[in-house]
């Protein structure tokens, strides 16, 4: 069993840790030799990483090398097959809810209701949160993302981009301490990066944990202090978001080399 | 708390999507009318079999119904992102399972002149028939949601509901038919008090029994 494992922490340093080194209350995000297939073809495999609380990571990798699945596991929305996934000290096998009170994803799936208003959708949120729903206390989240005058329009009547807007409102409205963002960027027009970005800062100012799987490499670099690369479902470079960054552009160079060659 | 956002959030679903129930309500009533044809036109061999007929109807209906209350859920993965916060999923399945109820309750009784006016099957004794649809459509509504949350995730779902659903009920549709016909045709015995004791006794089996299992069956 390997006991080595990436670590991440605020000031972008990285190192090997151990088990027993780390500590429930250090880290927001650890797991230990995670892996998750489908069918036969393995999505993770025996991924290690131990991120500090307050940390913004930027996950970069091609299509397929596992960032929306090491999310959706790490939001608890799939089970690992193998290894253990704890989130702010609380195993993700025995401690469902108490997870799920502390991370919001944005999800590739928009998770809205194509029937009901983006203020409706909202609102079905508020509620199964206990949060206030009324329409006062939900126009602020859809003015931070300029969806306030469309808030009695139907889901099914909206742009991608405008989906993407509402998705993100929704994961404002949880307000997290850990903040998994699966290309926050897709779909969305310039203004829609810059929502994007202040969101992020904001996050990160007030001290939640956010990782962010995207391919705006250079920009999510000057957001994140952080970033993880993965490669085929495992992580195969981590260290500062510019270092990240740099080495996902090598590789891409790399690609279009031997797509021409 | 939880129950009743789920409740609030299925009746608007229900609501914006009305035309859906509709169309349900055109397939019952078609169903029943093909039914009759099947009977001939013996006026007292049709009232025999009427209450049968009805609880046919409601339960092919109902496999449509059923499914498509998961239809919205999972155009977008609506379901998974609630699953996704911090909320019962028990509260989730039982506002989901209460609102089929309601809906199939309504079917059910839209669907009582359709067989009055075919089956010539009239009663008096309405307040009992209207009770005898609540029971039956809830030992619908609990299993049929359950499984409609199963097969919503499988490839061949309109296939997977009738099959899981359909052996599960037997007993739940025979109390209903036996307890419909005696209302209908007259219980000079005093019988239909017992068919009705058996189908509290099944929605209370069923409806604790569902609620329990519903997070293992949509977890992952």
């Amino acid at each position: 069993m390997e006991l080595a494992r990436a670590r991440i922490t605020r000031n972008g340093t990285r190192s090997l840790c151990y088990d027993a080194l780390v500590l429930p209350n250090e880290s927001a995000i650890e797991t230990v030799g995670l892996s998750r297939r489908y069918g036969r073809r393995w999505a993770l495999v025996d991924v290690g990483i131990a991120i500090e609380r307050g940390s913004s990571v930027m996950v970069v990798g091609r299509n397929g090398s596992g960032k929306s699945t090491l999310f959706r596991v790490l939001a608890t929305a799939i089970r690992p097959d193998q290894g253990t996934v704890r989130i702010e000290g609380f195993d993700s096998k025995t401690h469902r809810l108490e997870i799920r009170t502390r991370v919001a994803l944005l999800s590739h799936y928009s998770y809205l209701y194509e029937a009901l208003s983006a203020l409706e959708n909202l609102q079905v949120i508020a509620r199964l949160m206990r949060m206030p729903s009324s329409r006062q206390d939900l126009i602020p989240f859809l003015a931070r993302v300029d969806l306030e005058k469309r808030g009695d329009d139907a889901v099914m009547t909206f742009s991608a981009g405008m989906r993407k807007r509402l998705s993100l409102a929704r994961v404002l409205m949880q307000d997290a301490p850990v903040v998994f963002l699966d290309e926050p960027y897709g779909q969305l027009d310039p203004a829609g990066f810059g929502f994007v970005d202040r969101m992020v800062e904001d996050l990160i100012r007030r001290g939640a944990t956010v990782l962010m799987a995207t391919h705006q490499v250079d920009r999510a670099a000057s957001l994140c202090g952080q970033g993880l690369m993965l490669e085929a479902g495992r992580v195969v470079g981590l260290g500062s978001a510019e270092e990240i960054a740099r080495s996902s552009r090598a590789s891409v160079e790399r690609e279009e080399l031997r797509s021409w060659s | 708390m939880e129950l009743t956002a789920s409740i609030r959030k299925e009746l608007l679903l229900q609501w914006r999507t009305r035309a859906q129930f509709l169309a349900v309500l055109v397939f019952g009533a078609t169903a029943l009318l093909l039914f009759s044809f099947a009977i001939g036109p013996d006026a007292s061999s049709l009232r025999l079999y009427s209450a049968g007929f009805l609880w046919l109807a409601l339960l092919l209906s109902s496999t449509l119904t059923l499914a498509e209350s998961f239809q919205s859920e999972m155009e977008n993965r609506a379901f998974e992102g609630l699953l996704l916060l911090p909320a019962d999923p028990r509260g989730l399945y039982y506002g989901k399972a209460i609102a089929n109820w309601i809906q199939l309750t309504v079917l059910g009784l839209a669907l009582v002149p359709v067989m009055v006016v075919l089956y010539d099957a009239g009663t008096l004794r309405l307040p009992a028939l209207i009770g005898i649809i609540l029971l039956g459509s809830a030992g619908i509504s609990a299993p049929g949601t359950l499984y409609a949350a199963m097969a919503a995730q499988a490839r061949a779902k309109q296939m997977l509901l009738p099959l899981l659903l359909f052996p599960l009920i037997v007993p739940v549709l025979l109390a209903s038919v036996k307890a419909c016909s005696l209302i209908i045709l007259g219980d000079p015995m005093g019988q239909g008090s017992s068919w009705m004791m058996l189908l509290v006794a099944f929605d209370a089996i069923y409806w604790s029994l569902c609620g329990l299992l519903f997070e293992r069956v949509v977890e992952d």
